[in-house]
């Protein structure tokens, strides 16, 4: 039953993606493929580290003081820091923690944001909805960055501690956003036609409204991983997330501090590395949005 | 009179939130791994001591029990003394609100002078070079971190050009007006003390242009967007037939639709202002309860941490509930349909 | 004979889109007289409220004019600078929207939206209203476009009203800045048919009384029949064929037109209306020639080759078609 009604075109609008016009429309705009060139080159250099950079052993710790404080020369393009460390080469393995933070929160966060979010969507205005958007309300009680600096605080300040902190505070988000869509979903006549016929609540969540959040979620990902970028080196720049001699962008920005106006170039090319990487996710995470929102109409 | 019902329930349900927020913070401050006592002392610290400061803490009893006695406390005027000043949270706080308010004032003030002359002129001027100067600008601010631009800010204006202070509220040596409000601005204003308003001003400028950047960027392209929407719509086609005068279709009909998206999304932007003060006011040395908040947070200072996340609640659920009111204000249709549910 | 009030004459108008040009009106030629009461009929789509924004030169930013010659009482609309521009939309013309909900500003109340068109409309005629002037003649013209209670619909929001006196709201803010022409684009197609009824008997009392122009504008034939007395006749952004209302309907003499009329159901005739087969063409890339030939069942060679001009059947009746010569 359930699969003549698909075959009708009764039950989910859009199964079978066509991703190659998915593709032809995000390629037309030359901004959302400066997005996705930055965020490729970024993943490979993070991943490529120890055989781009021109002096791998500097990432973590290492003192060099007939070095130190060097400005921007052909050897050290971005100049060397207060022990001698090559700037660019700990940007480059700084880009390996930012993207392993955006990664594994981000993978932590999604699936049970996104599974409460359906939960509560379909039992609107019943007990499930109620409970799991009090709480949700409560965790969005507060700027994101103030709970994550506080359930920093009262862990031991390292890298790992700093994820598991944002991984705590971000699932409402994902819970807000799906809860949005699927409330609204589930009275599509596509869902309630499934409903009709006798689907399973779990088809119902999972395979008729689910896929329609999709498109919302890998956008929300895609910037997300922009925001939990700048999350972590707002926790290392405050000192409550990686440590140093971790190269960690935000720890290489409060260190360099210290150093400001002089030696500026320990604090801006960090910096500017953040705002690049940031920048490339947003592009990216607009240009999926576009295409999607293209597709809804 | 329903009006008054909705603020009540609005209101109602804040308190909830923030008796849940507290519920977790608390909790979240207790439970997570590591001795908070160990933590707050140095690890070398004798055993007596750490002992000593649990007891005093209520760490030894049960969680709920712990909770009961800070909601007590909370109730007669105290959040707990902090272990970094030995005073009480409160008194702390405070102390350095007012420095952390003013400071989020002048960037709300700057936010909405700028945000929204220059989202109405690129809206008007859709697909010029204007417009698209103004997009480019407006993206660079929405990705680019406050904290960054303070650094910038910090070295462009304050070391190399020496446009504005970068250090405090007052330059050395000029003293604070009487607190009235704990404003310097105002208060100076009001003692009559102008070359001491002139002074506090120049402090607040960096500081709250590096956090207000973020914002203007943001609502200059909602604003631009729902201008070309409304640019469009049939009712400000028929205000031009009716050869109405443009500063009048612009600044009356024009305008005011424009700004209700605008508004509504500044509680997200007042979020971001209140979470980037903590790291903007570390770099400017601004005495404020967000500075405060870190050095708590950076000395396991539990109590101190509760009280200026609780604060924090607080001022957000404020500015929300203002937030509210203004776009009630501006949008008849929501006024209405809320007063009637 | 009257004089002619408005004169409109091979006005183009092309739109800037992603991916090209939209050439939507095509030489589009029309008069009105004073004291006329024309009928522009077409299909949705086909440029009649274009034709109409152009007129009062209110399209959007992306639309071109490549050619235009507006004149209203012998003046050139085309090179009004701004003063003139807005003599000519506060106290000449007024034009009623499609949609009363989109054209009333949705967050103020109507008494600031009618006040201020009353107030500049006075002013044109150097009439300084105070106040207490302005809202007593808010309210006859609330009165005159049927309106009861108008003191309360002055304080009520656009949303607090029902769609019929939104409408007329909007009707009595363009009676106030309309001494000579009225526009009115499908006055009550978004309304249900007896509302829309009651507004076109309204309209056409007002005019009559006031003796004003007015171009009414429709894609059903029914509601201009009994109504105007001039009717041109637009596809796909030209006038394919004028007449007075009479002669069209019962001479109608441009295949369009005819099929027009036969889509039209009879409550006398039985069966199914046969419409038009085939759809409008692209206006990105219009036909050479005759525009309606992709759905014409008489198209001829020269329909590709050549745009057939308006020619003169007799009796004021002209057409745009090879079939009645060239």
């Amino acid at each position: 039953m359930l699969e003549k009604l698909k075959e009708l075109g009764v039950l989910s609008p859009r199964k079978a993606e066509d991703y190659k016009k998915a593709w032809y429309k995000f390629s037309r705009n030359p901004l959302s493929i400066a997005g996705l060139a930055i965020v490729i080159l970024v993943v490979a250099l993070a991943i490529l580290a120890p055989y781009v950079t021109p002096y791998p052993h500097h990432a973590g710790f290492f003192v060099d003081y007939d070095n130190a404080n060097q400005p921007p020369s052909l050897a050290h393009p971005f100049g060397t820091d207060q022990f001698g460390r090559d700037v660019l080469t700990r940007i480059i393995f700084g880009f390996r923690y930012s993207l392993m933070m955006a990664a594994t929160v981000l993978a932590i966060v999604t699936p049970p944001g996104v599974i409460l979010g359906l939960i509560a969507g379909y039992y609107r205005d019943r007990w499930p909805d109620i409970v799991i958007m009090r709480v949700a309300d409560i965790f969005v009680a507060v700027p994101p960055l103030v709970l994550a600096l506080a359930i920093c605080s009262v862990l031991e300040p390292n890298i790992f501690n700093a994820m598991m902190a944002v991984s705590l505070m971000w699932w409402p988000w994902y819970t807000r956003l799906v809860y949005g869509m699927a409330s609204s979903l589930r009275m599509e006549p596509f869902v309630q036609a499934a409903e009709i016929v006798g689907a399973s609540k779990f088809h119902i969540m999972f395979k008729e409204i689910l896929p329609n959040c999709l498109g919302a979620i890998l956008t929300k990902v895609t910037l997300d991983a922009a925001w939990v970028i700048i999350l972590g080196s707002a926790l290392s720049f405050v000192g409550l997330g990686a440590q140093p001699p971790t190269p960690d962008l935000g720890t290489m920005l409060s260190d360099g501090a210290k150093y400001m106006p002089g030696i500026w170039w320990i604090t801006v090319f960090p910096a500017i590395a953040i705002a690049v990487i940031v920048l490339g996710f947003n592009l990216l995470g607009d240009g999926i949005r576009d295409v999607f929102a293209a597709e809804a109409h | 009179m329903r009006l008054a019902t909705y603020l009540a329930k609005r209101i109602g349900y804040t308190i909830f939130v923030l008796l849940g927020l507290s519920i977790l913070i608390f909790t979240l401050a207790r439970v997570l791994p590591g001795d908070p006592a160990r933590m707050a002392l140095s690890p070398r610290a004798p055993e007596w001591a750490i002992e000593k400061l649990r007891e005093q803490l209520r760490l030894n009893e049960p969680l709920p029990v712990q909770y009961l006695y800070w909601l007590r406390d909370v109730f007669s005027g105290s959040l707990g003394e902090s272990l970094v000043t030995r005073r009480d949270v409160l008194t702390d706080i405070t102390e350095f609100l007012p420095a952390t308010l003013e400071l989020l004032l002048f960037a709300l003030i700057f936010d909405v002078a700028i945000a929204i002359p220059v989202g109405m002129l690129a809206g008007r001027k859709a697909n010029t070079w204007v417009d698209n100067l103004v997009r480019g600008f407006a993206y660079i601010g929405v990705t680019i971190p406050a904290f960054v631009f303070a650094i910038i800010f910090l070295l462009v204006f304050g070391y190399i050009l020496h446009i504005a202070p970068v250090v405090g509220r007052l330059s050395p040596g000029v003293v604070p007006p009487p607190r009235i409000t704990g404003l310097f601005t105002i208060d100076s204003l009001i003692t009559g003390n102008f070359s001491t308003f002139v002074d506090a001003l120049s402090h607040l400028i960096l500081p709250s242009l590096a956090l207000a950047l973020g914002p203007i960027a943001q609502e200059a392209r909602i604003t631009r967007a729902s201008v070309v929407e409304n640019l469009n719509k049939d009712y400000i086609l028929a205000s031009v037939s009716h050869g109405l005068p443009e500063r009048l279709i612009v600044l009356k009909y024009l305008m005011k639709p424009s700004l209700i998206p605008t508004v509504s999304i500044m509680g997200l932007d007042i979020a971001s202002l209140i979470g980037w003060a903590f790291l903007v006011e570390s770099i400017f040395n601004w005495p404020g309860m967000s500075r405060y908040g870190i050095i708590a947070m950076l000395r396991k200072d539990l109590n101190a941490i509760v009280g200026v996340v609780m604060v924090t609640g607080l001022v957000f659920a404020i500015a929300n509930i203002l937030v509210d009111i203004i776009v009630s204000l501006l949008d008849p249709r929501i006024r209405m349909v809320e007063r009637a549910k | 004979m009257n004089n002619t009030l408005l004169n409109v004459k091979e006005l183009q108008v092309h739109f800037k889109v992603y991916g090209g040009i939209l050439k939507v009106l095509n030489d589009v030629t029309l008069t009105v007289n004073e004291k006329e009461k024309v009928g522009l009929i077409g299909e949705s789509g086909c440029g009649k409220t274009t034709t109409m924004k152009a007129i009062i030169r209110i399209l959007p930013w992306n639309a071109i004019v490549p050619k235009a010659k507006i004149y209203f009482k012998g003046k050139d609309v085309m090179k009004m600078n701004d003063s003139e521009l807005k003599k000519l939309r506060r106290s000449s013309i007024s034009m009623i929207f499609q949609d009363p909900t989109a054209a009333l500003n949705p967050v103020f109340k109507i008494r600031d939206q009618i006040f201020d068109v009353v107030k500049y409309a006075n002013l044109e005629m150097g009439k300084n209203l105070s106040k207490k002037e302005i809202e007593e003649e808010a309210i006859r013209l609330l009165r005159e476009a049927a309106l009861p209670e108008p003191e309360r619909i002055l304080d009520s929001y656009p949303f607090q009203l029902s769609g019929g006196m939104r409408q007329r709201v909007c009707i009595a803010m363009a009676l106030a800045s309309a001494r000579e022409l009225l526009i009115a684009d499908e006055p009550g197609t978004s309304l249900d048919v007896t509302i829309e009824d009651q507004i076109l008997r309204l309209l056409k009392q007002i005019v009559e009384e006031r003796r004003t122009s007015i171009i009414l504008i429709s894609h059903a034939l029914g509601a201009v029949k009994g109504f105007v007395d001039r009717v041109y006749v637009m596809y796909a952004g030209c006038i394919v064929e004028s007449a007075r209302t009479f002669d069209l309907f019962h001479e109608p003499l441009h295949p369009y037109t005819k099929g027009l009329l036969a889509a039209v159901p009879k409550l006398t005739g039985g069966g199914i209306p046969e419409g038009i087969k085939g759809r409008v063409p692209d206006y990105m890339n219009p036909p050479l020639g005759c525009r309606f030939i992709t759905r014409c069942v008489h198209a001829m060679p020269i329909c590709e080759r050549k745009q057939p001009r308006m020619v003169n059947a007799g009796n004021n009746h002209e057409v745009a078609c090879f079939l009645y010569g060239e």
